[in-house]
């Protein structure tokens, strides 16, 4: 497997300005010749797609929802970052660069993330020209937060809406090149293969999940933008269609999957309490910017949280980490609410696991009518949910699956091993390492989509200039029938099990031993589990109805069996890394208070895992990081 | 908690549609309304029956994918919250519940309760967007904009695209949806260049679609489940009169269909 990152020659200042000055070119004329097929329509794939259609290029866009405006991250809550520096607050791009590699605890790839924080200011520019209304202060700049493991105000943000607002920019961008004529878009469809011809990416399969008819797509480059895939846990913050499917059937075509083990726990989600729950609701990180976590210091201190004097509360983020407090990093937080429930401390007894995020002293300190303006919409959420309002007490929140930073393995130019196959956005592995900081993903799907692949691209058409090849091609005919005939085996098992019930069973298996904290013994039960429940999918799943028209539970189950497949391969990768770092919690590796302990010398590299066939197990690949602008030190936020 | 559902159930656009009647039984009153149909359709399985077919997908009220008219009323009994957003406890132990999609001429039925709102799209097609190419742009602090601006800007840009306004509608018509974003982006300095070409083709897309007119009801602002403001139909009117005065097309240069 050719692992060569073609990271650009240079000082890391200026190696994106190297790349672009050597990059070959496709001229304005020819650049209607190319085809291009976009899967995804989130942030990464609808700025990606509006960006080659407003370049020329002819490109075709796929979704699963009924319109791309709907896609994933529309949910997005918090915010965006940016380097701008408006707050004259000490930040700058190498201090975005140096928060993102510290705060991925050092395993991404040193250029990649550089270029990032670079790109980081432009994002805010465009998004405002399009009409982005971020939060503006009286005299009309635009306004800032915080967020987790950082010490500075660089996060950008609409109300608690930024997701859906930056999509909503992007959404429009893409609608208006339909308008123009560039762009076709193919919603309510679902990729169920990547065709790969003489080593390059051809096009892809899909089905069309209104008329049940497989189809084949070819192109000349395509693009995955399909999101990320902690919907493997069941229960996640992600959206309940969300699934891995596009870059797992991509993997077993060839293209190597990066750190699978590494996804983050989101530290502050409406804990699940109601029986046949579907989906964890996330409360934006902003929140702790005024929200203090704590715990009651005796157990089972049931008075109401309001009555609990101060000298009988446990901040703990406050006193263990006096310098970043309620603002450390994801991972940090998660892995010490768990701690503290481990210990017994749980605010919602035997019920459930939970802490408190209080915001009392900030209504306290600013009003009620400010902490309303700023939070507002997510203060309604929770009161939705739980019937409590967060005026009248405190939250209960506990951490829940919601991003995965592993993907896709790909290059630089964001093309993945297989040439004209490229990931973006969450689907890709590239820039967070073993933990994001929140904000970070939004501004990663945008520059991937808006400035880097529009980029990078053309360096790859340019090559296969005319060398084209159409669905004629008796490749894809071999593709479809192969689709044609995994979806009638699985309708033709007529078991009992629905795809849903094997889907909790491994979510459970995948949340107990591959979650905040893991073992050896622990990932190796897991691995027998999940071998169980395949043999289950394969003897006796139950499909209900027809595959000829909208048939949602089909669609359900190809996605479980590539959660099946990937939860084993995440487990063997988390199993394989002995060593803690960022997210990636193994109890054997911690130091004498508790924190991750890594080990660079044999794991500063990211895993990248080849397809070996059906019965084979997949063999691992390295590609070694090479960390030399920032070395690796202890991560410490105390 | 104990249910009686009558849910549409419509094998696909063409064909004719009937109320079908569900008893469930074991439900807790946290669960939301779609996590019942969850376990209906679990139930259903089982039973070797064809599932219910419904969109949704973020479940929390952002998506606008989620769409059932409950009881009569799009998004069902609560206010300023999605279908996705309604939990049981809403109902009372026993109540008998009608679930519909959402019903309108410009949504035709895909099948039982899934839709297909794709005029939506087409509406912000014909004009819904600011036209920018991807690249270096000015610095967003040279073109100040006031707190209030940019607080109603996205007072308007918070409607989620879900179709309730047009489904609640007697006329079917789409003012709500599209004088949101008309006022989203004609709010906004950035929008002013293409404030009048805007309008008139988005106005003239919602006709196309076969969408009524407005009559003053109200009802698109009480079933909106982001509680986007009627005042922004006065706003988009007001905006389609001056355009239509202005007469763009006429003048030397082009400002529309750029
Ligand atoms: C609740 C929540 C809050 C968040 N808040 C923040 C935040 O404040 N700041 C931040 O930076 N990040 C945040 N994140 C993370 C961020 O939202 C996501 O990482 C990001 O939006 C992912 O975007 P994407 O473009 O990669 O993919 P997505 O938005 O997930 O889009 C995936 C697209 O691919 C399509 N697709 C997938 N599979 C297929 C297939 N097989 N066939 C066809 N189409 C397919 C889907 O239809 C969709 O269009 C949040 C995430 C969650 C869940
Ligand atoms: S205006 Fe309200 S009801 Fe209409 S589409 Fe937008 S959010 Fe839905
Ligand atoms: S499912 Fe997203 S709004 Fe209801």
């Amino acid at each position: 497997m050719n692992l060569d990152a073609r990271i650009p020659d240079g000082p890391l200042e200026d190696k994106w300005s190297n790349y672009l000055e050597h990059a070959k070119l496709v001229g304005p004329n020819n650049r209607r010749k190319y085809d291009i097929i976009v899967v995804g329509t989130g942030l990464a794939g609808a700025a990606a797609a509006s960006s080659l259609a407003a370049q020329g290029y002819k490109v075709k866009t796929f979704c699963f929802q009924d319109s791309p405006r709907r896609a994933h991250s529309i949910a997005a809550q918090g915010g965006i970052n940016a380097a701008k520096n408006y707050r004259e607050d000490g930040d700058s791009t190498y201090r975005l660069f140096y928060d993102t590699q510290k705060g991925g605890d050092f395993r991404a790839r040193e250029a990649n993330v550089y270029r990032l924080a670079q790109l980081s200011t432009n994002i805010i520019d465009q998004a405002v020209s399009q009409g982005v209304p971020f939060a503006r202060e009286y005299g009309g700049m635009l306004a800032n937060r915080s967020f987790g493991g950082v010490l500075v105000s660089r996060t950008f943000y609409c109300r608690g809406q930024t997701g859906q607002q930056l999509l909503l920019g992007a959404y429009q961008a893409l609608e208006k090149e339909i308008n123009t004529g560039n762009l076709e878009m193919h919603p309510r469809t679902e990729l169920l293969d990547v065709v790969v011809i003489d080593g390059r990416a051809r096009g892809i399969i899909i089905r069309d999940l209104v008329t049940g008819e497989i189809r084949s797509h070819s192109a000349d480059a395509v693009v995955l933008a399909t999101g990320g895939y902690v919907s493997t846990y069941f229960h996640s913050t992600n959206a309940v269609n969300s699934n891995c499917t596009a870059i797992w059937r991509a993997h077993r075509r060839g293209a190597g999957f990066a750190n699978p083990c590494m996804v983050q726990i989101h530290p502050t989600c409406i804990p699940s309490t109601a029986d046949f729950q579907c989906k964890l609701t996330l409360m934006s990180e902003s929140l702790r910017n005024d929200g203090r976590v704590w715990v009651p210091r005796k157990k089972g201190d049931d008075r109401h949280p309001r009555d609990i004097p101060e000298e009988d509360r446990y901040y703990y983020l406050e006193e263990r980490y006096p310098s970043y407090g309620n603002l450390v990093p994801r991972d940090v937080a998660s892995r010490n609410a768990k701690y503290v429930c481990d210990d017994g401390y749980s605010v919602l007894g035997d019920k459930a696991r939970a802490v408190y995020l209080d915001f009392a002293e900030a209504i306290n300190r600013e009003g009620r009518k400010t902490i309303s303006e700023r939070y507002g919409n997510l203060f309604d959420m929770y009161e939705d949910i739980t019937a409590e309002s967060p005026f009248d007490g405190p939250m209960r929140i506990y951490p829940a699956l919601h991003y995965a930073m592993g993907g896709l393995w790909v290059d630089y130019s964001l093309m993945t091993n297989i040439p004209g196959l490229y990931a973006i956005g969450e689907a890709n592995f590239s820039d967070h390492g073993a933990n994001r900081l929140g904000a970070s993903s939004l501004m990663q799907c945008l520059a991937d989509g808006y400035f880097v692949l529009p980029q990078t691209i053309g360096d790859y058409l340019h090559d296969i200039y005319m060398d084209k090849v159409d669905p004629d091609h008796p490749e894809f005919k071999n593709h479809e029938d192969q689709v044609r005939g995994d979806i009638a085996r699985m309708m033709s098992i007529k078991g009992t099990r629905t795809p849903l019930s094997i889907h909790r069973e491994l979510g459970e298996l995948m949340w107990d031993n591959c979650g905040m904290a893991r073992t050896a013994e622990g990932l190796k039960k897991a691995l027998a589990g999940i071998e169980e429940l395949q043999e289950a999918y394969r003897t006796d799943l139950l499909i209900p109805g027809r595959a000829d028209g909208p048939n949602q539970v089909l669609e359900k189950a190809g996605r479980v069996a590539d959660y099946l497949e990937l939860g084993h391969l995440m487990c063997r990768d988390a199993l394989e890394r002995d060593e803690s770092c960022g997210c990636h919690f193994r109890e054997e590796h911690q130091t004498e208070d508790g924190e991750v302990l890594r080990n660079d010398k044999k794991f500063q590299n990211v895993s990248v895992w080849e397809w070996k066939g059906e019965d084979q197990p997949e063999k691992l690949h390295k590609e070694e990081l090479v960390l030399e602008a920032l070395p690796p030190m202890t991560r410490s936020y105390k | 908690m104990k249910f009686t559902l009558h849910i549409w159930r419509q094998a696909n656009a063409q064909s004719k549609g009937d109320l079908e009647r569900h008893e469930i039984d074991g439900i807790s009153e946290d669960m939301s309304f779609l996590e019942m149909l969850d376990l209906l359709n679990e139930n259903l399985i089982a039973d070797g029956k064809d599932a219910i077919t419904f969109d949704s997908d973020c479940r929390e009220g952002i998506c606008g994918a989620c769409s059932l008219a409950i009881n009569g009323r799009p998004h069902g009994p609560g206010k300023g919250c999605t279908t996705c957003q309604v939990r049981m406890r809403s109902f009372k132990d026993g109540d008998e519940i009608w679930v519909e999609p959402f019903r309108n001429a410009a949504f035709p039925i895909v099948k039982d309760l899934m839709v297909d709102r794709s005029s939506l799209d087409r509406i912000i097609q014909s004009g819904g967007f600011i036209n920018v190419h991807s690249g270096p742009k000015p610095e967003p602090n040279s073109i100040p904009v006031s707190h209030l601006v940019a607080e109603e800007a996205m007072d308007a840009s918070a409607c989620i695209g879900c179709g309730a306004c047009v489904a609640a509608c007697p006329n079917g018509a789409g003012m709500l949806f599209s004088s949101a974003k008309i006022s989203h982006l004609g709010l906004l300095p950035q929008g002013q260049p293409e404030r009048h070409s805007r309008v008139l083709n988005m106005v003239h897309q919602m006709e196309d679609e076969g969408m009524g007119a407005c009559t003053n009801h109200a009802e698109c602002q009480d079933a909106c489940p982001k509680e986007i403001s009627i005042a922004f139909i006065s706003r988009m009117n007001r905006d389609y009169v001056k355009a239509s005065l202005i007469e763009p097309d006429k003048r030397r240069g082009t400002l529309s269909n750029q």
